[in-house]
C-alpha cells in the first residue's frame, strides 16, 4: 500500500510536569571552534553555523581563539551592566505587579547578548534592537530614569506617552525605535548599512531578533538585500528557544540551526554559546571587522534561553515544565562571567554582594526619581494635547480641529468629584434605574 | 442557554464546527497547544487533534497564505491573527489573493477563509495592540467583514463565517472578551453572565452576515455603531437622555443599509460612531449610504464620532476614545437642528 503523507508537527521535549530535556542542542566544547579569518569567504566557513563558539568553560576558565581578552577591567564592567539590567528588569516587573506600569518584558538569562555586543560595537554603530535588548541602552549610557519615564508614559516620557513600555529609542545613543511589530527593523538595519556603505561612511549596522521571528518574510528580506549588496550589517536571531509558548521547532528548529540560514542566503552564519559573554564579545568582534573592511554581512545565532515569562501578560507555566532554566545547559550568564572573574582571581563572592546591593539601591533610587514625574495612577501627566503633534511634521487642519475639540471637551468636562460631575452622576443613575 | 462570554462563545462555535465538519481546520501563533494568547482556541486541539488545529511559525502572511492554499485543496480554515495591528504582513495575500481568487478565475477557484482577530482598545495597548483596521479591509472588494459586540452574536456570526463560501475578516472587539464596556474605565467590570446577549445557546445556530440589528428602537435620533460602541452609544444615549434608535451595524460588508436606512428615514436624525480612526473609516461609507438614501429625510447633518486621526496613543487611551460624553454632545447637537 503506498504510503500517506500526514503534517509533522512538531514537539518540544517537555511539556509542565515532564523532566527538562535539552539533548537537541547540539554544543561543542569550550575553545574547540577554530577562528577563521575575518576575509573568508562565506562558503569556507559553513562549520561555523553547525558548531557553537564558546570561550568560557565549565571552570570559568577563557580558552581558545575566540577569546577577545579584555582586560580585568573591563569584564568587571560588563559583570556590572549585565547585574544592573537584570535589577532594573525585576524593578519594573514588580513596579508592573503593583499597577505603577501598564506592561514589561524582562530579559533574564539573555543580558550576555545585549551587553557584550553593545560593548563590541563602537558608539557610531547604530542599533536595530528587539523588544529584549534593554542592555544595549545600558551599555550606551542612557539613564535608567530615562528608561523607567519612558514605561511610567509620563511628563518625561522620551516617546510622549505614544508608546507601550519598553519601546525605547535613542537618536543621541544610535539606537533605533523598538517595534511591537516583529522583524520588521531587521531589513532596515540593512537599508541603514547600505546607507552607510552608499555615503563612505565606517559605521556598521546591527539587529536583532528572536528565532520565532526568523519566520516572518521581514527576516528573509533583510537576508537578501544583505546579501546581494554586501552591507555592512551583524544580523543576530537571539534564540531563545521559546516564541511565547511555541519551541523553537516552530521556527524550523529541528531541520537546521537558525545560523545555517546564512549558508543558503552566502551570509557567514555564526552560532555562539549566547550564555558567554567573552564568546558573544569575541564572534561580534570577528562579524564587525569583516564588515568595516568590506567583508558584507555576518548571521549570528545566539543561543540562550528565555528564563522569564514572554511578558506580564504570559504564563509560561501552562506550557513548559517551571524548571526547564535551571536545566539550561549553557547556564546562567551572569553567573558564568562572575566565575570567570573569580577565577582570574579579580572577583570575589563579597565584591559580587556588595555590587549587587549598591545596583539595588541604585535601581531604587532611580525609581523613585522617575516615578517623581508622574506614573499612571498618581503625580503630573502629560498634555493630552500633544497627541496630536508629530502624525506630520506640520499638522494638517483636521488635526488642528481634533486637538480643539479636544481642548473643548476638557474644558466642558467636570473635574474628578465636583458638584456637575455629582448631578452628572446622579442622572445617570436615575436614568439607569428606569431603563 | 448557557451563560458565556465572549472567548467562551467564540471557541463553541469552533468547536461545534471542527465537530461537525471535518473540513475545518484552526490555525494560527500560539492557538494549538496553548489554546491562544485570549484563550479563544483553548482545549480544541486536545479535543480535535493536531492535524486540525495547528500552532504555526510566526508569519502572518504564511499564515493566510497557507489558509489560502488549504481552503484551495478544499478545508475550511479559520485562521487567527494574534492582534489586528499585526495582521499587515498578510495584507498583500488579503487583498490581491483572498479578495480576488473567485473573481480572476470566474469562479474555478476560490478559498473560504475566515480569519479572526481582535481589535480596539481600551487595555493599555498601545499603538500595537489598539487598532480598528475595519475600514481598510471593508475597501477591498471580495471579502466580507464582521464585527460582532456580544457573544451571542458572536457565536452565530463566526459559524456564518466559516459556512460562508467567501473569505470573511471577522474582528473580535477585544475590550469585550470578559464583559460588556460602557465607555467608563472607571467603573467595576461587569461580566457577560449579567447581559441578555450573554446566554448562548449551547448548540449550532447561524445570526445572518448580512443584517443589522436594532438594540434599541426610538424615534428621535438614529445612532449607528458596531463592535466596543454599542455599548457606549448605549451608555451615551442614556446620557443624552433622548429617545434614540441604536442599530448595530455588526455586519460591515455586505451592508444591511435597509435596517439602517429605514431609521434614518424615521428619525430624520443620524449619528455615526466608531473606535477607528475618522478620516477615510467606515463612518464615511456609512454617512454616505445615509446621505443618498435618506436624504429628503434629513433634518440634521450626520455627524460622525470617531477616533481622533493619531496612532492610539499609550497615555492617553481614555482621550482617544470616543467616549460617552463625546457621542452624548454629538447626539444633543444633533437634536438641537431643526
Amino acid at each position: 500500500m503506498a504510503q500517506r503523507s500526514r503534517l509533522h508537527v512538531p514537539h518540544p521535549p517537555a511539556r509542565p510536569g515532564e523532566k527538562p530535556d535539552f539533548s537537541y542542542v547540539s554544543l561543542s566544547p569550550a575553545g574547540a571552534v577554530a577562528r577563521p579569518d575575518t576575509k573568508a569567504p562565506a562558503r569556507e566557513v559553513e562549520n561555523l553555523g553547525r558548531e557553537l563558539v564558546r570561550v568560557l568553560d565549565d571552570e570559568g576558565r577563557a580558552v581558545g581563539p575566540w577569546n577577545p581578552h579584555l582586560e580585568p577591567e573591563e569584564l568587571q564592567v560588563a559583570l556590572r551592566h549585565m547585574l544592573l539590567t537584570r535589577l532594573f528588569d525585576e524593578r519594573m516587573q514588580r513596579m508592573q505587579r503593583q499597577g505603577r506600569i501598564s506592561f514589561y518584558m524582562k530579559s533574564t538569562g539573555e543580558e550576555a547578548v545585549s551587553v557584550a555586543q553593545g560593548m563590541a560595537l563602537q558608539p557610531g554603530d547604530m542599533l536595530f534592537p528587539s523588544y529584549r535588548n534593554q542592555g544595549l541602552f545600558i551599555v550606551r549610557g542612557r539613564s535608567l530614569v530615562d528608561l523607567m519615564c519612558q514605561c511610567l508614559s509620563n511628563t518625561r516620557d522620551m516617546c510622549r506617552g505614544r508608546q507601550m513600555p519598553i519601546m525605547y529609542h535613542w537618536g543621541a545613543g544610535n539606537i533605533f525605535s523598538i517595534s511591537g511589530n516583529l522583524a520588521t527593523q531587521f531589513p532596515q538595519a540593512v537599508g541603514w548599512a547600505m546607507a552607510a556603505a552608499i555615503k563612505g561612511e565606517d559605521h556598521i549596522a546591527a539587529a536583532w531578533i528572536g528565532e520565532g521571528a526568523s519566520a516572518e518574510a521581514d527576516f528573509h528580506h533583510g537576508m537578501a538585500f544583505a546579501s546581494v549588496y554586501q552591507a555592512p550589517v551583524i544580523l543576530n536571531i537571539v534564540n531563545n528557544q521559546w516564541a511565547i509558548s511555541t519551541f523553537q521547532g516552530f521556527a524550523g528548529g529541528e531541520r537546521r540551526t537558525f545560523a545555517e540560514y546564512g549558508t543558503g542566503y552566502g551570509i557567514p552564519g555564526v552560532r555562539v554559546d549566547g550564555n558567554d559573554f567573552l564568546a558573544v564579545y569575541g564572534v561580534t568582534r570577528w562579524a564587525a571587522e569583516r564588515a568595516r573592511q568590506s567583508g558584507g554581512p555576518t548571521l549570528i545565532e545566539h543561543v540562550t534561553y528565555r528564563a522569564g515569562a514572554h511578558s506580564t501578560s504570559d504564563d509560561p507555566s501552562r506550557y513548559r515544565p517551571k524548571e526547564e532554566w535551571t536545566a539550561w545547559p549553557l547556564g546562567d550568564p551572569v553567573a558564568r562571567l562572575k566565575q570567570h572573574l573569580i577565577a582570574l582571581g579579580e572577583w570575589s563572592d563579597e565584591r559580587h554582594a556588595a555590587l549587587e546591593k549598591q545596583l539595588e539601591a541604585h535601581v531604587l533610587a532611580c525609581w523613585k526619581e522617575a516615578a517623581g514625574f508622574g506614573t499612571l495612577t498618581e503625580g503630573p501627566t502629560l498634555d493630552p494635547a500633544t497627541m496630536f503633534e508629530d502624525v506630520f511634521h506640520e499638522m494638517p487642519p483636521h488635526l488642528a480641529r481634533q486637538r480643539e475639540e479636544l481642548k473643548r471637551l476638557a474644558e466642558a468636562q467636570p473635574a474628578k468629584g465636583s458638584a456637575q460631575e455629582k448631578r452628572l452622576d446622579a442622572r445617570t443613575a436615575a436614568v439607569a434605574k428606569e431603563g | 442557554m448557557a451563560h458565556m462570554n465572549m472567548v467562551q462563545a467564540l471557541n463553541s462555535a469552533m468547536d461545534i464546527m471542527l465537530e461537525r465538519d471535518p473540513r475545518v481546520v484552526v490555525l494560527g501563533e500560539d492557538v494549538g497547544y496553548f489554546g491562544g494568547v485570549f484563550r479563544c482556541t483553548d482545549g480544541l486541539q486536545r479535543k480535535y487533534g493536531e492535524q486540525r488545529v495547528l500552532d504555526t511559525p510566526i508569519a502572518e502572511g504564511g499564515i493566510v497564505a497557507a489558509a489560502i492554499g488549504m481552503g484551495v485543496n478544499g478545508l475550511k480554515p479559520v485562521a487567527e491573527i494574534q492582534f489586528a495591528d499585526y495582521i499587515y504582513p498578510a495584507f498583500d495575500q488579503i487583498v490581491s489573493e483572498l479578495a480576488r481568487l473567485r473573481y480572476r478565475t470566474a469562479g474555478e477557484f476560490s478559498a473560504p477563509v475566515t480569519i479572526r482577530t481582535p481589535c480596539g482598545g481600551g487595555i493599555r495597548g498601545g499603538q500595537t495592540h489598539s487598532q480598528s483596521p475595519e475600514g481598510v479591509f471593508t475597501h477591498v472588494c471580495g471579502i466580507k467583514v464582521v464585527m460582532p459586540s456580544n457573544p451571542y452574536d458572536a457565536k452565530g456570526l463566526l459559524i456564518s463565517s466559516i459556512e460562508d463560501e467567501d473569505p470573511v475578516v471577522f474582528f473580535e472587539p477585544k475590550r469585550l472578551y470578559n464583559g460588556p464596556f460602557d465607555g467608563d474605565p472607571h467603573k467595576p467590570a461587569v461580566p457577560w453572565s449579567a447581559h441578555a446577549k450573554g446566554a448562548v445557546p449551547e448548540g449550532y445556530y447561524k445570526v445572518s452576515l448580512s443584517k443589522a440589528e436594532i438594540v434599541r428602537p426610538g424615534t428621535d435620533v438614529t445612532v449607528l455603531a458596531y463592535g466596543t460602541m454599542v455599548h457606549v452609544a448605549e451608555a451615551a444615549v442614556r446620557l443624552a437622555g433622548v429617545d434614540a434608535e441604536v442599530i448595530d451595524v455588526r455586519s460591515l460588508a455586505p451592508l444591511d443599509s435597509d435596517t439602517i436606512c429605514s431609521s434614518v428615514c424615521k428619525t430624520g436624525r443620524c449619528v455615526i460612531v466608531h473606535e477607528a480612526t475618522r478620516y477615510s473609516g467606515f463612518g464615511a461609507e456609512l454617512a454616505a449610504t445615509v446621505q443618498e438614501e435618506c436624504f429628503w429625510h434629513l433634518e440634521a447633518p450626520i455627524a460622525r464620532v470617531t477616533g481622533w486621526d493619531t496612532p492610539y496613543p499609550h497615555a492617553f487611551e481614555w482621550e482617544y476614545f470616543p467616549g460617552p460624553a463625546r457621542i452624548a454632545a454629538a447626539i444633543t447637537s444633533a437634536m438641537e437642528d431643526k
